[in-house]
């Protein structure tokens, strides 16, 4: 409570876009969004055709088909962390450790083998190249320590929570939004779930949750800087969602 | 389209005209709302707007309308976490830690979504309207922690049904994800305490209530078909049907989440 009062100046500052009243272009957006959709889509692919993309680097996309694209990015990255962690378990973990890992392995696979699915159903031949394992690199994480795996499985469910958070708006499509929804509490589960492991109450702490109470939300070019130390191919998220 | 372009030009030489369509539209909806206001003459004007809304809704929500009833859901869980610490139950040490951080946070949502109705012109619905019903509270910690189970996970699964009526306020929208996340992160966490799993097995959709029938609805929280895809058969690889439900939370709708039968039945 007190922290709140405290940052009341801060707090007014943040909150500004929220007392913004509904930009009149976004109402039109929105209104006509069920029309739009699918032109906004389209729209959004043609775009890709006219970027200059560096060689060795791949574009996520533009449109609602970046997003899904940046979305199976970053689920490739868990679900191939969390085989890892599977196949080769940490000879420290406890009582249930590897039981719920091994949940939360398939989780992040089925979102994986989802994102693939969709994007090839909605957008044939808009989906970025499978990361193959020599197309990542987990040389940072020690597996055989338990520490190392969950310092490591932290820094990605958080990652991906402000992922999918700052990702929302960019999204088009309603049915798309509520997927990204579906997922992301899923996440979030995930990411409560090892932080009590490295310290029970560390949930929710401030170290992640602001005095408004709010989790975070990171742009898109924000969350591949971060994840790409682990990927060795350079992703390129700038037209995600444009 | 055609009449999204007039009414676009139009707002270029008279910047209120969009200000005109609401404020005809809010006549309406007085005009129904004190028609409808009798059946529910015991529950606060505001609360029995919002039902009768929620079941009566034929068009989307207005923003206003989503906000509200988020603050609604937020005001029942930051009472019940209050009378939760009132009662005493709750053991020191780390049981009552996480119960005064989740505390902490339900109290800045009620106050962030507040300021954000009133700053929108609004009405927001308060804790004078929405209270945790005292003769359901629980004797018994283990109980209280299920309740609060309940509450965590129909406010995540609340959030979720509205993000689609707040894509018109990208900055609206944000915020709300980044509620709904932290909703989801106190489920695991009261979930864990609960020595439940963090995510909701397909088996939940059977518990008896007050759980049960969180877990169920329209779209029940044993789903394994999203989009159209059945994620245990149509991966290319078999995953089973428990990993398929939890691996994707469900959106409930407002009628759902006010129904007597959830989060409904807990209002005072």
């Amino acid at each position: 409570m007190s922290n709140i009062k405290q940052n009341a100046g801060d707090e007014a500052e943040f909150a500004k876009p929220l007392y913004t009243p509904i930009k009149r272009r976004s109402f039109f957006m929105y209104a006509g969004a069920t029309a739009g959709a699918t032109a906004l889509l389209l729209s959004g692919c043609d775009d890709d055709k006219d970027e200059v993309v560096p060689a060795g680097t791949i574009s996520l996309g533009s449109g609602d088909v970046g997003v899904l694209n940046y979305a199976y990015a970053l689920e490739q990255l868990e679900a191939a962390f969390y085989a890892q962690v599977k196949d080769t378990p940490a000879t420290d973990f406890k009582t249930n450790e590897l039981a719920y890992f091994t949940q939360v392995a398939a989780h992040e696979a089925i979102h994986r083998d989802f994102f693939k699915a969709a994007i090839n159903r909605d957008a044939p031949g808009k989906i970025i190249p499978s990361l193959q394992a020599s197309d990542l690199n987990f040389s940072s994480v020690d597996f055989t320590k338990r520490d190392s795996v969950l310092a490591a499985a932290k820094t990605f469910e958080d990652l991906g929570v402000a992922a999918y958070n700052g990702a929302g708006k960019y999204l088009k499509t309603p049915a798309y939004l509520v997927i990204a929804g579906q997922i992301v509490s899923v996440e979030a589960r995930h990411a409560a779930y090892v932080r009590d492991l490295i310290s029970n109450g560390s949930f929710a702490d401030d170290s992640i949750i602001d005095s408004m109470g709010l989790d975070k939300a990171m742009e898109p070019v924000d969350v591949i800087a971060a994840a790409q130390p682990f990927i060795k191919v350079k992703l390129d998220a700038t037209s995600v969602g444009k | 389209m055609n009449i999204l372009r007039i009414i676009e030009q139009l707002s270029e030489v008279d910047a209120d005209v969009l200000g005109r369509f609401d404020s005809r539209r809010a006549v309406f909806k007085t005009l129904g709302e004190t028609a409808k206001k009798g059946a529910l003459a015991s529950a606060p004007i505001f609360v029995a707007s919002l039902f009768s809304k929620a079941y009566g809704q034929t068009t989307a929500p207005s923003v206003i309308e989503v906000l509200n009833y988020a603050l609604t859901l937020e005001l029942l869980e930051e009472d019940y976490y209050k009378k939760m610490t009132a009662a005493g139950q709750v053991p020191t040490g780390a049981p009552a830690g996480a119960i005064a951080l989740i505390l902490k946070h339900e109290t800045a949502h009620v106050k962030l979504l507040t300021d954000t109705i009133k700053s929108l012109n609004g009405t927001p619905v308060t804790d004078t309207d929405v209270k945790f019903k005292e003769s359901l509270f629980p004797a018994d910690y283990a109980t209280q922690l299920a309740f609060a189970q309940a509450l965590e996970d129909t406010g995540v699964r609340a959030y979720k049904g509205q993000a689609g009526n707040l894509m018109s306020n990208s900055a609206l929208l944000q915020v709300a994800l980044q509620i709904h996340s932290v909703e989801a992160r106190h489920a695991a966490h009261i979930r864990t305490m609960r020595g439940q799993t963090p995510w909701i097995p397909a088996s939940d959709s059977n518990l008896p209530a007050p759980l049960g029938p969180v877990y169920t609805g329209g779209i029940r929280e044993d789903n394994v078909t999203q989009s159209n895809v059945n994620l245990t058969t149509q991966l290319g690889t078999t995953y089973s049907a428990n990993d398929a439900a939890a691996s994707f939370d469900e959106i409930l709708t407002m009628a759902e989440v006010l129904d007597s039968s959830r989060a409904g039945g807990l209002v005072a």
